[in-house]
């Protein structure tokens, strides 16, 4: 059984996210970028359901500019056996994202496909589902926790009323959450060795996908500064003073 | 990092490391300072990680990275905010052990090297003696020889890993009719060993949880095939490796400069004071943009003077440079960054007042920032 794994290029969570003056965008020049943190959970949980006996391969993809072939090194160093990039210097949004997994799908033929429940760039929180809907296969969202056996997944995925068991056949689009697990840390040994593992490059066109920006970015510009609050000494000030701002 | 110097490899070990010290190092280090001493699972952990034998044989467990390895490990755990910690380490990684590397033979490393990558075994150098420190060549611990051993007798001080370290590398004078420096010679000598005992644990002004001890030699019998390299060529091991051991000092002085800057900008732009934040005041402005610069200076320095080492070229003079920049760099970056946190950065629960205390041992521990402009000084006429 093979898995694929989505990862993708993300400035780091560290940085400080700077809006560009022409409000075109973000600062992304001499900026650190990593793995988006919940594809380097994906990746660690494949590395498990490999370890456990559960799965034979792990493979990893990116799509974006040729600078993700750092990121692809990194998850094979963590541990994946090989990585494809699908190169393209263009902007990649959720739905041909989801064609190109598809397409990668269908040429690999993995049992399960587990990627980020969102990047932190976008947080859009698409591509899963896309991908889902797109190949026909059962999607279980928002994973806490993923036990393999045989032919079926039982997922625990986090809702806003609490915990939701679902069971699903493979092949299956997994998306995982944060409390997954927790990330390996990456041995030196296995950093230097990760540099001779196979990485196979190929195009969108390659893929037979069209490349689509079906939304257009206006604007860009930074959240309002937050207003400092007011204390109040009881329900009915409360009460009033919401009443005041049309809120209630 | 955009930079010249560094390749994928670098950069991804930069990143294990920065997780690692801060996840398993930052939040629980408190109590090591308490105790003195750093535990010993940290230490293997991070030799499970490999990041105990950034250089080393892949033979015996290293990865044969070049001296930009050891550059970004010693940077990151200045960046610790614990400088005891990161000597620790360093002085394991980086100071002791490559006397094993470089002058080790076959029987030797096979011994072992294996436990230094690992961390099972944690070694220190012991070159300084309570009378001896800057004017190397002129140590007085004695090995004399008797038969297919040598009998160390004298005292060695401030020796990092003295207490609680199990292998540690000895210079000892063995031949007092020739030129000082013509007569010393390394041994490797274990803890346990007869006649080798631990005088005493000193006190010191920072680098709390690193274990500093006086080590005293009494009639201490040592094997012969215990000796490191040529017998009497002592003073030029010394000297080689005192240029990797400074090197790493310097890396780990902009660590921590960096990061004393990094905590001192979070105060300064959100500490109130005179209808605003502090960094609205020009003054704390420009001195961190200074002071932001010039360790962005030493830091290329530090990464300029590896690569010369990396490329095989010699370096002596671009790393007493950085041994002398750095070393007083960081004080420098201290003092003012102490001074920016006010009153705060003077009680004991704030990391700047450690890092300030942590910070001055750098202008004198290895080759004192004097010492080190001789060195420049000699290379310029
Ligand atoms: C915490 C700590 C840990 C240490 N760990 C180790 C260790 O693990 N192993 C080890 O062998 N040693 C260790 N040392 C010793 C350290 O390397 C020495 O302290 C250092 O080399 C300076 O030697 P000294 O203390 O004898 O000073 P001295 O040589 O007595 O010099 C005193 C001062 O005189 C000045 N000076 C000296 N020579 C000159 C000169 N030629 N020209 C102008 N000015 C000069 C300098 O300002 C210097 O600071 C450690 C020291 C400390 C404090
Ligand atoms: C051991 C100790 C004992 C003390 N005892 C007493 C006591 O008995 N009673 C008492 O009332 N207080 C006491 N203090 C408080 C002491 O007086 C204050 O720490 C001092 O006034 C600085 O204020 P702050 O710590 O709030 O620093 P902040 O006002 O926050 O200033 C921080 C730093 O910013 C810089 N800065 C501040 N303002 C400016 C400016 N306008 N322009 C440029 N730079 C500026 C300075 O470098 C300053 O050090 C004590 C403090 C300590 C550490």
């Amino acid at each position: 059984m093979k898995i694929l794994v989505g990862v993708k290029r993300v400035i780091d969570f560290n940085v400080r996210v700077q809006v560009k003056s022409d409000g075109s965008g973000v600062v992304k020049d001499g900026v650190k970028m990593s793995m988006n943190p919940f594809d380097e959970i994906a990746v660690e949980e494949a590395l498990r359901i490999k370890e456990a006996g559960n799965a034979e391969e792990v493979i990893v993809a990116t799509i974006g500019p040729k600078a993700c072939q750092e990121q692809l090194r990194t998850a094979l160093a963590m541990g994946a056996d090989r990585a494809i990039h699908v190169q393209t210097d263009e902007e990649v949004q959720p739905l041909t994202g989801a064609r190109i997994f598809k397409a990668l799908a269908d040429k690999e033929q993995p049992k399960i496909i587990l990627l980020g429940k969102q990047a932190i760039d976008d947080d859009n929180n698409q591509t899963a589902q896309m991908l889902g809907a797109l190949s026909h296969w059962p999607q279980a969202t928002f994973a806490s926790e993923v036990k393999i056996e045989g032919e079926t997944a039982t997922v625990i995925r986090e809702v806003d009323a609490g915990l939701e068991t679902l069971s699903v056949d493979l092949p299956a689009v997994i998306s995982v959450d944060l409390r997954l697990n927790e990330p390996r840390y990456v041995k030196l040994p296995d950093i230097m060795k990760a540099k001779r593992k196979p990485l196979e490059t190929m195009s969108i066109e390659d893929l037979g996908v069209e490349h689509v920006a079906e939304v257009k970015v206006l604007k860009t510009v930074a959240p309002a500064k937050r207003q400092a609050g007011i204390k109040v000494d009881s329900v009915a000030e409360l009460v009033t003073a919401l009443k005041e701002k049309g809120l209630i | 990092m955009n930079s010249i110097y560094f390749n994928e490899e670098h950069t991804m070990l930069r990143d294990q490391i920065r997780r690692f010290i801060e996840q398993r190092v930052m939040p629980v280090a408190e109590p090591w300072e308490e105790a003195g001493s750093v535990p010993r699972e940290i230490l293997q952990e991070m030799g499970e990680l490999g990041f105990l034998g950034i250089r080393y044989s892949a033979e015996y467990g290293g990865s044969e990275m070049d001296a930009l390895g050891s550059v970004i490990l010693a940077e990151e755990l200045g960046r610790s905010t614990f400088g005891g910690f990161a000597v620790t380490v360093l002085v394991h990684t980086d100071m002791a052990s490559p006397h094993l590397d470089n002058f080790g033979n076959k029987a030797q490393l096979d011994k072992y090297m294996p436990d230094i990558i690992s961390g099972k075994k944690i070694v220190g150098v012991a070159v300084t003696e309570p009378d001896v420190g800057s004017d190397v060549a002129a140590m007085k611990t004695r090995a004399v020889k008797d038969g297919d051993h040598y009998v160390l007798n004298g005292s060695k001080m401030f020796i990092t890993n003295g207490v609680h370290g199990d292998l540690f590398f000895v210079a000892a004078k063995t031949d007092t009719s020739v030129k000082p420096s013509r007569g010393i010679t390394i041994f490797a000598i274990e803890k346990g060993t007869p006649g080798f005992t631990v005088g005493r644990k000193l006190d010191k002004m920072g680098w709390l949880s690193s274990d500093t001890a006086e080590l005293v030699f009494d009639n201490c019998r040592v094997p012969a095939e215990n000796i490191l390299g040529e017998e009497n060529k002592g003073f030029y091991s010394i000297m080689r490796n005192f240029q990797n051991e400074r090197m790493v000092l310097g890396a780990q002085s902009m660590g921590e400069a960096s990061k004393a800057l990094e905590l001192t900008m979070d105060y300064v732009t959100t500490r109130k004071a005179f209808g605003g934040v502090l960094f609205d005041k020009q003054v704390i402005r420009q001195r961190l943009a200074s002071l932001a610069s010039q360790v962005e200076a030493g830091r290329q320095l530090v990464y300029h003077a590896a690569w010369l080492d990396a490329q095989g070229l010699d370096c002596i003079k671009e790393v007493s440079m950085v041994k002398a920049y750095c070393g007083e760099l960081v004080n420098k970056v201290m003092y003012d960054c102490l001074q920016f946190h006010g009153g705060f950065g003077y009680i004991r629960e704030s990391a700047i007042e450690r890092m300030y205390r942590d910070a001055r041992i750098q202008s004198i521990g290895g080759g004192a920032t004097e010492v080190m402009l001789e060195e420049v000084s000699k290379r310029m006429i």
